[in-house]
């Protein structure tokens, strides 16, 4: 697909971001996510959310094109060693200013994660255990009577966990 | 860890009976028929079953294919359940999958002799759906019908929908 290309998009809000970091006017990019995605099993989004609200269409492009990168792994994950097959994917594709995370349920639901490049001190563990967060959250999301499968997700609870786990805006 | 998360058997067991009862009691009382009993308790098992698999599925690796998912089903799945696994799996690799129980929960507290066998299917319409939910969620379309010989006994048939 040729919406793989999204690394032309330009960087302003980057460049705003460290000049306010700076100044100490906002916490450092630790530990953190930026955008964090739910794709339902038919490749539809059942939750986004990003941090720097204003360049939303950005991040909306960055998941998008992730999905083909998904496919890519799931299906080459088929004939791997039963310890190989996990539900992390790991890495998917790293742009200049973003590095973009993967996970997929057993019933094909995609979670993305985008983090900051700049963001160093973030390792695969740490992303790996805050997928499985996610994970849990949405297990509950999916017992939870009152919500239909497939539909949008507007739980508290899930939007509190995401919440937590991204950059704080000042 | 996943059968510390299932409520207590018994629960489980009075509540399904409740369930089937309140069922036929208000299609007694109101206007609908007998086969609306059965759709209700499948949708019923279906949006469980949904739900279940997720929640079970959490910490497996990823499934190799549709028979890894199948004993799955009859393992783990199960188990956490009806805290037996299934007796006996078959399959003709051609997307029918029979699943036998030679004791079934749900039909265990009931009389083993052929005077309660009319009654079977109503208890096994939960199960039915709860089946298809899972598979379901797991991707796999699915079309599940059950049959009773004799008592506790009974039999699951999978036909799985190729698209």
């Amino acid at each position: 697909m040729e919406s793989r290309r999204v690394h032309w998009l330009p960087e302003i809000t980057r460049a705003e971001v460290r000049a306010k970091e700076e100044k100490g006017e906002r916490p450092p990019l630790s530990k953190m996510a930026v955008c964090i995605a739910v794709i339902a099993k038919e490749n539809y989004p059942l939750y986004i959310k990003s941090v720097p609200t204003e360049n939303e269409l950005k991040f909306h492009y960055t998941v998008h094109t992730s999905l083909d990168v998904v496919d890519e792994k799931i299906s080459a994950m088929g004939k791997a060693l039963v310890d190989q097959r996990e539900l992390y994917l790991g890495l998917l594709y790293p742009t200049e200013d973003y590095k973009v995370y993967g996970y997929v349920t057993n019933s094909k639901v995609k979670f993305v994660m985008v983090v900051d490049s700049s963001n160093t001190a973030l390792r695969d563990n740490e992303i790996r255990s805050m997928f499985r967060k996610l994970h849990n959250s949405y297990t509950d999301v999916m017992c939870n009577p009152f919500y239909n499968p497939g539909d949008q997700i507007q739980s508290r609870a899930f939007d509190n966990i995401v919440t937590s786990m991204m950059v704080q805006v000042c | 860890m996943n059968k510390a998360e299932m409520a207590d058997e018994a629960l489980f067991l009075l509540l399904h009976n409740e369930m089937v009862a309140g069922l036929y009691r208000a299609a007694e009382q109101g206007d609908g028929e007998n086969g609306r009993c059965i759709t209700k308790l499948e949708n019923m098992g279906f949006r469980v079953g949904q739900g279940l698999i997720e929640r079970f599925t959490k910490d497996t690796a990823r499934f190799k294919d549709e028979l890894d998912i199948m004993k799955f089903i009859c393992k783990d799945f199960w188990t956490t359940v009806f805290k037996k696994q299934i007796d006996n799996l078959r399959t003709n690799h051609q997307g029918i999958y029979v699943l036998q129980d030679n004791k079934f929960r749900l039909l265990t507290q009931m009389s083993a002799g052929k005077q309660y066998l009319e009654h079977a299917p109503k208890y096994l319409a939960f199960t039915c759906g709860l089946i298809r939910g899972a598979l379901s969620n797991l991707g796999i379309k699915s079309i599940v019908t059950a049959e009773v010989s004799t008592m506790p006994a009974c039999k699951f048939q999978v036909m799985i929908q190729k698209i």
